[in-house]
C-alpha cells in the first residue's frame, strides 16, 4: 500500500497564552494557542481548578468571538433618536469628558441621581467600590434577576449556597439530586461531576419540568409542575422525619435544631451576652450553644420555649405535607415521592461513608473519623426564579441539613471563602452626602427591620427599592426594576442611568417592548424621561441603540480582569483559588476595558479612594488597581504571589504579581490542609487556615439555621412590634411569606391570573452552546441555535391538533407572541418551553436583518411583565419574590392557540441601524500557513 | 437524494448518446455526411453529458486522477469505459464518415463498450447500499434499457424501438414497485440507525439551520406529487412515443417519439433521484415512508 | 489506494457513552476549531452572519426522544456522530481518485485533499452522514480522528487524543484501540454492551456506542422500592421516638 505521507506532528502553535474564559460565567482556564500573534485555537487548561482541561462549546468558539464583526470599534455618541442605532464615533477624551460633564453635577447635588448597574459583571468588588466612591446608593449587578434566592437562602441558612459557594462532593456522592435548570451556572464543573458519577455508576435524580440536558442523563426524572419544587421538598422532609431518617447527631451538634425559641416572640433564647442557648442533655442545664463539652438536647423542655426541632416536627409532620396531599399539585405520583424519599434515606444512612481522618470541632471535641452522607443536591435558577423561590431554596438547604449531608464526605461542600454566615457579611448602606462616598457597601444582609434601606420618611432609599418592606432581604438588588422605577419616578427620578454588560432593551428585561418604550419616552418638554444613558458593552447588542454615550469594552482576550476572592471566586471545595485575565492579544480597535475606563473617569472626577490627596491618581488602569489596591492592609484583589512573591492571602502588593499569575497559567491555588477540608464551619483546623488566608480576621464558627430568626423579626414588625413598621398594605404579605421555617405558597401569578384561562406554565432554559445573547454573533454557535421553537408536551400538542411546521399564538395576561412550535414528549404536561435569548432584533449583533434569529427566533420576555397586574390600590407590585426581590421569570402562565404558519415571529420590534455594519459573507478562518 | 441538474443531464444525455453509439456500431450507421450527422449527435450527447458531469465536481482540474482507481471504483471505471468507447467509436466513425467503411468488428467492440459504459455508470448508483431504491440489479437494467431505447429510436429501427419502449415502460413500473418497499425490507429504521430501543423520534436537529447532508440527502418529494410525475413519466418515456411509432416509421414520428421519450427519461431520472432515500435521513428523524 | 487494507495493525476509534452525553456540543466546536486550523483546508462557513449560514462540521450532536416500549416517561438521548472509521468502509472503495483511504497502521479513514475532485460519491456511500463537502474548498472533509494530534510529538503525551475527547466535559467520549481486546475502550464496550450503528449495512464500524442505562425505576412499585416505615405519623410520635433515639446516642 502506498499511502500518502502526512505530517502527524505538525507544529501546534508558536506560543500558548493561558488566561480565563468569559464565554459564560463559569470562568474556566483556557490555553490560547497563538500563531504569528493571532489566536489560532483555544482549548481548556488542564491545570486549572475549574475545568481541568475540558472546555464547552462556547469556550472553544471563543476564537469566533474575538473576530466577531459585532465588536464595537470606538466610543460612540448618539446622533439619531434613541433606539435608532445611529451614532457617530468620538475619541476617548471626548467620551470620558462628556461622562464627567454629566456626572460631576450629580455628585455635587444628589449622588442618588446616578443609577449604576452592572450586568454580567465579574468585577463587582471593583464596580461597587467605584459606586461607593461616587456616593450613589444605586448600585447592583444582575443577581436580582438571576439567582439571588438561591444565594440569599443559602447564606441565611448555612453560610453559602451552590456554584460559587459550594459544590457536591463529586468524588464520593452516590446519589445526586438536581432541581430545576442549572445550565446557567457552573456548567463545565457540573458536566465533569456528572461524568464522575456516571463513571462510578452513581445515580442521578433530576427534578425538572423539562427532560433535556442533565435531566436527559438522569436515572430518574421527576417532571414536576413549575413552582411546586418547594412543596415536593417539604414532602420529602415529611417522609424523612416520619421515618426517622434524619441525622440527629449532626442536627444536635452543628445546627440550630436544639436552640430554644420563645413561644411568644418566636425569637431565640439568649444569655446576657447575646449568645443563643441550648439545654445540655447531660446536665439538663441551659448552656451557650458553643460551650465546651455541651451536648445540645434536640428535645429539650424549657418552660415557654420549644426547640427548633420540635417546631419542625409540629409543622412538617402535618398531613398537608404528605406525598398524597402534594402529588396532584406537583404532578408527581405519591408512591414515586415516597420511593424517592426512601432512596435518599437508604443512600444517606445505609451507604454512609467514613473517612479515617481525625478533626477537632469548635467545642474542642476531637473526632476520630469523618462520617459522610453520600447524597448531594444542586439547584440554581430553576427553583430560584419564582415568587416563592426564596422559601423553596431554603427548603432545599434544610433538606440537606436534616440528612447531615452538608460539609461532610459525599454531600455538599463549601468552597472558600465560604462558609460565611449572614452575620459575617456587611449590612446594606444607603446614606448619601453630596461629594462624599456612600457610608458603606451597598449590598449586604439584613438582620431585621433596622437594616432596611429606607429614608427618614420611610420611603425607599434605592431606585430599585431593594431592602424595603416589599422585599426586605434583596441581597443582590433588583436590576430588573431600575428602568421601570426610573421611568415611573417611583420612588424618585434619576438623571443618569449607567449600565454595563446588560442587554436591558432585549433579553435581560421582562416586558422588552415596554422597556424599549420607557427608554425612549419623553416628557412634556420633549426630553427623555430618563435623561441620560451611558452604556458599556463590547458588542453591538440591542441595548447599544438606547444609549446616549457608548464606552466600548474589549473582548475577553484583550483585557485585564481578576476573578477575586473578594468577589465571586473560583475556589474548589479543597482549595482557595483566584485567577486573572490578561491581554493575550491587543485590541485592534479604539476600545478600552470597562474597568480601566471607570478608573480613568474616577481620576478625572477625582473620586475619593481613587486619587491621592492633591488629586493625583492612585492607579492608571485596571491592571494597576488589581496589583496595588488593598481592601484592608495586606489583602488585595488577588491572593497569590503577594509581598515578596511567596506570600499567600496576606502580604504587601507585589509589582510582579500579574507576571507570576501569567507564569503560573493565569491562576493561583492554595490547598486546604488535610483534615481541614470537611466540617468547615465547625472545624478549627479550617477556621485557622481561613484566618491565615485573610478570609476572616478571627475564627467564626456558627450553627446552621434551620430557623432564620431575622425573618421572624420582620414578621413581628408586621404584627405591630417595634419602631420601624411596614406600610399596612404589606403587613399581610410579610406575615405570610417571612416565615422563619420553610413554607410553600403558590407562585403569585397563580393568584392574579385565571388558571382556567391561562392553564399553561411557560419556561425558558439556556442552551449549553449559547450564553445569553452573546452567542448569536458567533459564526459557529449560531449554526447550532439560530432559531428556537416553542416546545409543547404531547398533551397540549394533541389537544390542539398541532403538526410539524405549525405555529401558535401564545398569550399571557400581559402580551402575546406568534411562534413556531415543536413536540417534546419529555415534558411536564402543563408546561411549554423554549431556548432563552435566541431571538434578536433586526440589525443587532452585526447580523443580516433577515437572520433566522430575527425572523424565526423569539423571546418569551414579551409575555412577562416586571409588575404584577394592577390591584386597584394604586401600588406598583413588582413581579418578584417578596423576600429577596428576585425576578419571578418562571411564574409565567399562558394560553396557546393554533394559528396559520407565519413568515416571521411576532412581535417584530423593527430594524435598528448597525453601528458596526455587517459581517463578512463567508468565513475560512485559518491563521497559520 | 438531491436531484442535481448536472447529474440528471449527464446520465440522461450520455445514456442516450452511448445507446445510440451502440446501435450505430451494430449496423445502424450510415456513411459519409449522413454518418457525420449521426455520429455528431451521438458524440454530442455522450460527450456533452460527460462535460456536464464535470460541473458537479468541486475540483474538476484534478479530474485526471479519476482514472487511477479502476480496480475498485465504478466512477473511475466509468472514466475508462467512456474514453475507450469514445476512442473506438471515434475510429469507427472516422472510417464511416471519411472512408465510407463500416468496420463491423470495431463496431461490435464499440457497441459492447458503449453498453458497458452505461452499465458502469449505472453501477455508480446501483452499488449504493445507502440508497436501497438504487441498490438493485434493476438499476443497471433500467439504465441500459433507457440507453438502448433512445438509440433504437434515433436509429429509426421501428420494431426494436417499439419493443424497447414497451419493455422500458414495464421495467420502469417494476423499478418503482420493487423500489418502493426496499428501504424497509432492508431493515433500516431509526432504531437500527441509533441502536436505541423504543419509539424514537428526532427531538432536535444538530443545527437549527441546514447543512451539506440535508442539502444533498434531505430532498423529499411529496407522495402525491410523485404519483402525478410517475404517470407523466410513464406516458412520456414509453406510452406516447410508442403510440407515435404506431402511426408508422416516418422520420417525423421517430423525431417526435425521441423528443417525448427523452423528456420522459428526464422526468424518470429526476424521480430516480428525488424519490431515492438515503439512510442518513434516519438520523434526521425521517422514517422510511415508502422509500 | 481505494482498496481497503486486508487488515490494520490497530483499530483506533471512539467509544461514545450515550448514558453520559448531556448534549452540550463541546465536541462539535472543539472539533471545528482544531480542524479549521489544522489538517487540510479550513472548515468554511458560508453566509456566516447571514440569513442561511451553512458551515462544514465533522461531528454533530443529534437529540432524540424515545418513548419506551411498554410505556413510561419519554426519554431524551443526545447522540454525537462523526466518522466511525469502518473496517469495511464503503466511502473508500467508491473514490475514483484514491483520495479516500484507510490507513493500514491504525485504520483511520482519511481524505487526501490534494487528490480529491469533490465528486461527493464517498458521502453518498457513507450511511452515517460522516462526510461533508466543504463548499468553499470543493473537497470532502471528514473526521481524521485527529491524526495530527494523536501522534503529535509537539503535544504532551496526555494531549495526544482527538480534540473532541480532550474537551468533553462529561467524559462521554473515549479513544483507544478497539482491535486490542485488553484496551480500556474494548473493555468498556464489553462491560457496557457497546453496539454498532446500522449493522445491517455491513460496514463494521470501529467506533462503538454505549447504551443509555435503564431509567425511571423508582416508581414506588413495592417490588422495587420499599416505602419508609411510618411509625411516627405525627409530632407526638416523632418526639417520643426522638427521645428514645437520643438516649441511645
Amino acid at each position: 500500500m502506498n499511502q500518502p505521507w502526512i505530517d502527524t506532528s505538525p507544529k501546534v502553535s508558536d506560543e500558548i497564552r493561558k488566561t480565563t474564559c468569559y464565554m459564560c460565567a463559569c470562568r474556566c482556564g483556557i490555553n490560547v494557542h497563538m500563531k504569528e500573534g493571532r489566536v489560532a485555537y483555544i482549548e481548556g487548561n488542564r491545570d486549572h481548578p475549574v475545568n481541568k482541561g475540558v472546555l464547552c462549546a462556547k469556550g472553544s468558539a471563543g476564537i469566533m468571538q474575538v473576530n466577531a464583526p459585532a465588536r464595537l470599534r470606538a466610543p460612540l455618541r448618539r446622533v439619531g433618536p434613541r433606539g435608532s442605532g445611529e451614532f457617530k464615533e468620538i475619541s476617548w477624551d471626548e467620551a470620558l469628558g462628556l461622562a464627567r460633564e454629566w456626572l460631576t453635577p450629580i455628585r455635587k447635588s444628589d449622588p442618588s441621581k446616578l443609577a449604576f448597574f452592572t450586568g454580567r459583571d465579574q468585577s463587582q468588588s471593583f464596580t461597587s467600590f467605584w459606586a461607593q466612591a461616587f456616593g450613589t446608593p444605586n448600585y447592583a449587578a444582575h443577581g436580582g434577576f438571576c439567582s439571588v434566592n438561591m444565594a440569599a437562602a443559602g447564606i441565611y441558612t448555612m453560610g453559602g449556597a451552590f456554584w460559587e459557594f459550594g459544590q457536591p462532593d463529586w468524588d464520593r456522592a452516590k446519589l445526586f439530586m438536581l432541581f430545576g435548570v442549572a445550565e446557567d451556572h457552573d456548567s463545565n464543573p457540573i458536566k465533569m461531576g456528572i461524568g464522575k458519577l456516571k463513571a462510578r455508576g452513581a445515580r442521578i435524580i433530576g427534578v425538572n419540568p423539562i427532560r433535556s440536558g442533565y435531566n436527559a442523563v438522569a436515572d430518574e426524572w421527576l417532571g414536576i409542575t413549575p413552582g411546586t419544587d418547594g412543596l415536593l421538598i417539604l414532602s420529602l422532609v415529611h417522609c424523612l422525619m416520619e421515618a426517622g431518617k434524619i441525622d440527629l447527631d449532626y442536627l444536635a451538634r452543628y445546627t440550630d435544631a436544639p436552640l430554644l425559641v420563645d413561644d411568644e416572640t418566636g425569637l431565640f433564647l439568649r444569655d446576657d451576652g447575646g449568645k443563643t442557648l441550648v439545654v445540655d442533655r447531660a446536665t439538663g442545664h441551659l448552656r451557650p450553644f458553643d460551650e465546651k463539652g455541651v451536648r445540645p438536647d434536640l428535645n429539650a423542655s424549657h418552660p415557654g420555649h420549644r426547640t427548633v426541632m420540635q417546631l419542625m416536627a409540629e409543622r412538617y409532620l402535618k398531613p398537608e405535607y404528605a406525598p398524597e396531599a402534594v402529588a396532584d399539585r406537583c404532578g408527581i405520583a405519591a408512591p414515586r415521592i415516597r420511593a424517592v424519599a426512601a432512596e435518599i434515606a437508604r443512600v444517606a444512612f445505609d451507604e454512609a461513608i467514613t473517612l479515617d481522618q481525625a478533626w477537632t470541632d469548635f467545642r474542642g471535641e476531637r473526632h476520630e473519623k469523618m462520617t459522610g452522607r453520600p447524597v448531594a443536591f444542586h439547584a440554581m435558577r430553576g427553583i430560584s426564579a419564582h415568587s416563592n423561590g426564596f422559601q423553596t431554596c431554603r427548603a432545599l438547604h434544610v433538606l440537606q441539613i436534616l440528612l447531615g449531608a452538608v460539609e461532610v464526605p459525599g454531600g455538599f461542600r463549601f468552597k472558600p471563602p465560604y462558609p460565611k454566615p449572614a452575620t459575617a457579611h456587611p449590612r446594606p448602606h444607603c446614606n448619601t452626602t453630596p461629594e462624599m462616598p456612600l457610608d458603606g457597601p451597598h449590598l449586604g444582609f439584613v438582620h431585621g427591620p433596622e437594616d432596611l434601606a429606607l429614608k427618614a420618611d420611610g420611603s425607599p432609599a434605592r431606585i430599585d427599592k431593594a431592602f424595603t418592606w416589599e422585599n426586605p432581604m434583596s441581597a443582590h438588588g433588583l436590576m430588573h426594576m431600575v428602568i421601570s422605577n426610573a421611568h415611573a419616578g417611583d420612588p424618585y427620578r434619576i438623571d443618569t442611568l449607567f449600565m454595563y454588560m446588560a442587554n436591558m432593551s432585549w433579553n435581560s428585561s421582562m416586558n422588552t417592548g415596554g422597556v424599549m418604550k420607557m427608554l425612549t419616552d419623553t416628557d412634556e418638554n420633549g426630553d427623555y424621561v430618563i435623561p441620560r444613558i451611558i452604556y458599556s458593552d463590547a458588542y453591538s447588542s440591542e441595548m447599544v441603540a438606547y444609549a446616549d454615550l457608548i464606552l466600548p469594552d474589549t473582548t475577553y482576550l484583550e483585557r485585564h480582569d481578576c476573578i477575586s476572592l473578594l468577589d465571586r471566586p473560583i475556589c474548589e471545595a479543597d482549595a482557595a483559588a483566584d485567577a486573572i485575565r490578561w491581554p493575550v492579544v491587543e485590541p485592534d480597535r479604539d476600545v478600552r476595558g470597562f474597568q480601566t475606563a471607570l478608573i480613568q473617569l474616577a481620576n478625572l472626577m477625582e473620586l475619593p479612594g481613587f486619587v491621592h490627596e492633591g488629586g493625583s491618581p492612585k492607579w492608571q488602569d485596571y491592571a494597576d488597581y488589581i496589583v496595588n489596591h488593598e481592601r484592608k492592609p495586606g489583602v488585595g484583589p488577588l491572593a497569590g504571589f503577594r509581598g515578596d512573591g511567596e506570600q499567600v492571602g496576606r502580604g504587601t502588593p507585589n509589582p510582579d504579581q500579574l507576571k507570576r499569575y501569567i507564569d503560573n497559567g493565569g491562576f493561583f491555588v492554595s490547598h486546604i490542609p488535610e483534615g481541614a477540608d470537611f466540617y468547615k464551619p465547625w472545624n478549627m483546623a479550617y477556621q485557622d487556615w481561613a484566618v491565615g488566608m485573610g478570609l476572616y480576621n478571627a475564627p467564626q464558627p456558627y450553627l446552621f439555621n434551620l430557623y432564620v430568626e431575622p425573618m421572624r423579626k420582620f414578621q413581628r414588625a408586621a404584627e405591630g412590634h417595634g419602631d420601624r413598621q411596614p406600610p399596612d398594605h404589606l403587613r399581610d404579605q410579610i406575615r405570610k411569606v417571612m416565615d422563619p421555617l420553610p413554607i410553600w405558597y403558590a407562585p403569585f401569578e397563580d393568584d392574579h391570573v385565571d388558571p382556567e384561562e391561562y392553564p399553561i406554565h411557560a419556561l425558558t432554559q439556556r442552551p449549553m452552546a449559547m450564553y445569553h445573547s452573546w452567542g448569536s454573533q458567533n459564526a459557529w454557535l449560531r449554526q447550532i441555535h439560530g432559531q428556537n421553537p416553542m416546545y409543547l408536551p404531547r398533551e397540549i400538542w394533541e389537544a390542539h391538533g398541532f403538526a410539524d411546521g405549525d405555529w401558535a399564538r401564545v398569550s399571557s395576561i400581559h402580551g402575546a407572541i406568534s411562534v413556531p412550535v415543536a413536540l417534546h414528549a419529555g415534558l411536564n404536561g402543563s408546561t411549554i418551553w423554549t431556548w432563552n435569548a435566541i431571538g434578536k432584533r433586526k440589525g443587532a449583533w452585526a447580523l443580516d436583518k433577515d437572520a433566522p434569529e430575527a425572523t424565526k427566533g423569539f423571546l418569551l420576555n414579551h409575555l412577562i411583565h416586571e409588575l404584577q397586574p394592577p390591584r386597584g390600590d394604586g401600588m406598583r407590585w413588582s413581579n418578584s419574590d417578596p423576600i429577596t426581590g428576585q425576578a419571578a421569570w418562571f411564574d409565567l402562565r399562558v394560553k396557546i392557540e393554533k394559528m396559520p404558519a407565519q413568515h416571521e415571529t411576532d412581535p417584530d420590534m423593527g430594524v435598528m441601524a448597525s453601528p458596526v455594519g455587517r459581517g463578512p459573507r463567508n468565513l475560512r478562518w485559518k491563521v497559520g500557513k | 437524494m438531491h436531484p442535481a441538474p448536472s447529474v440528471i443531464l449527464f446520465t440522461v444525455l450520455s445514456g442516450a448518446g452511448f445507446g445510440y453509439l451502440a446501435l450505430l456500431g451494430l449496423g445502424a450507421a450510415s456513411t459519409g455526411w449522413p454518418a457525420f450527422w449521426q455520429f455528431a449527435l451521438a458524440f454530442a450527447m455522450a460527450v456533452g453529458g460527460l462535460v456536464s458531469s464535470v460541473f458537479h465536481l468541486g475540483n474538476p482540474q484534478r479530474g485526471l486522477l479519476a482514472f487511477t482507481q479502476w480496480r475498485t471504483s465504478w466512477l473511475s471505471r466509468e472514466g475508462w469505459a467512456s474514453v475507450a468507447t469514445l476512442l473506438v467509436m471515434g475510429l469507427f466513425a472516422i472510417a464511416a464518415i471519411f472512408f465510407a467503411a463500416i468496420l463491423p468488428i470495431l463496431g461490435v467492440i464499440g457497441a459492447a463498450l458503449s453498453v458497458a459504459t452505461v452499465f458502469v455508470t449505472s453501477m455508480i448508483y446501483a452499488q449504493m447500499k445507502t440508497v436501497p431504491r438504487w441498490n438493485s440489479p434493476l438499476t443497471p437494467t433500467y439504465f441500459i434499457a433507457c440507453a438502448l431505447t433512445a438509440g433504437a429510436i434515433l436509429s429509426a429501427i421501428w420494431s426494436l424501438a417499439l419493443i424497447l419502449l414497451v419493455a422500458l415502460g414495464l421495467l420502469q413500473v417494476s423499478c418503482w414497485m420493487s423500489g418502493d418497499g426496499r428501504f424497509a425490507q432492508r431493515g433500516h429504521d431509526m432504531n437500527s440507525a441509533t441502536g436505541l430501543h423504543g419509539q424514537i423520534r428526532m427531538f432536535e436537529s444538530p443545527h437549527s439551520g441546514t447543512n451539506y447532508l440535508l442539502q444533498e440527502f434531505g430532498f423529499q418529494v411529496a407522495r402525491r406529487h410523485a404519483a402525478k410525475l410517475r404517470v407523466i413519466c410513464i406516458c412520456l418515456i414509453s406510452v406516447l412515443p410508442a403510440i407515435m411509432l404506431l402511426f408508422g416509421a416516418h422520420p417525423i414520428a421517430f423525431g417526435l417519439a425521441f423528443a417525448l421519450h427523452l423528456l420522459g427519461v428526464f422526468v424518470s431520472r429526476w424521480l430516480f433521484f428525488a424519490e431515492a432515500r438515503h439512510v442518513v435521513q434516519l438520523y434526521y428523524g425521517r422514517e422510511a415512508v415508502a422509500a | 489506494m481505494t482498496a481497503l487494507p486486508e487488515r490494520t495493525e490497530r483499530k483506533l476509534g471512539l467509544v461514545i457513552d450515550l448514558d453520559t452525553c448531556v448534549g452540550c456540543h463541546a465536541c462539535v466546536i472543539s472539533c471545528k476549531g482544531w480542524n479549521t486550523e489544522n489538517y487540510g483546508a479550513p472548515l468554511s462557513d458560508m453566509d456566516a452572519y447571514g440569513a442561511d449560514p451553512v458551515g462544514t462540521f465533522l461531528n454533530r450532536v443529534h437529540s432524540y426522544e424515545i418513548e419506551p416500549e411498554g410505556g413510561g416517561c419519554a426519554q431524551t438521548v443526545h447522540f454525537p456522530k462523526s466518522c466511525l472509521h469502518c473496517e469495511d468502509a464503503p466511502c473508500v472503495t467508491v473514490c475514483p481518485t484514491g483520495a479516500s483511504y484507510k490507513r493500514a497502521e491504525d485504520g483511520i479513514v482519511l481524505v487526501n485533499e490534494d487528490a480529491c475532485i469533490g465528486c461527493g460519491l464517498c458521502a453518498w456511500a457513507c450511511p452515517y452522514g460522516a462526510r461533508e463537502m466543504d463548499r468553499a474548498e470543493g473537497v470532502m472533509k471528514k473526521c481524521t480522528l485527529c491524526v495530527d494530534r494523536i501522534y503529535n510529538e509537539n503535544l504532551e503525551e496526555v494531549d495526544r487524543v482527538p480534540a473532541c475527547v480532550r474537551t468533553c466535559p462529561a467524559g462521554a467520549r473515549h479513544f483507544g484501540d478497539l482491535g486490542d481486546p485488553d484496551s480500556t475502550v474494548s473493555q468498556l464496550v464489553a462491560e457496557r454492551g457497546g453496539f454498532d450503528l446500522m449493522p445491517e449495512q455491513g460496514t463494521k464500524p470501529v467506533n462503538k456506542y454505549l447504551p443509555p442505562r435503564p431509567k425511571d425505576r423508582l416508581t414506588g412499585a413495592a417490588a422495587t422500592a420499599p416505602a419508609l416505615p411510618t411509625k411516627r405519623r405525627d409530632a407526638t410520635g416523632f418526639l417520643a421516638w426522638l427521645d428514645r433515639t437520643l438516649e441511645k446516642i
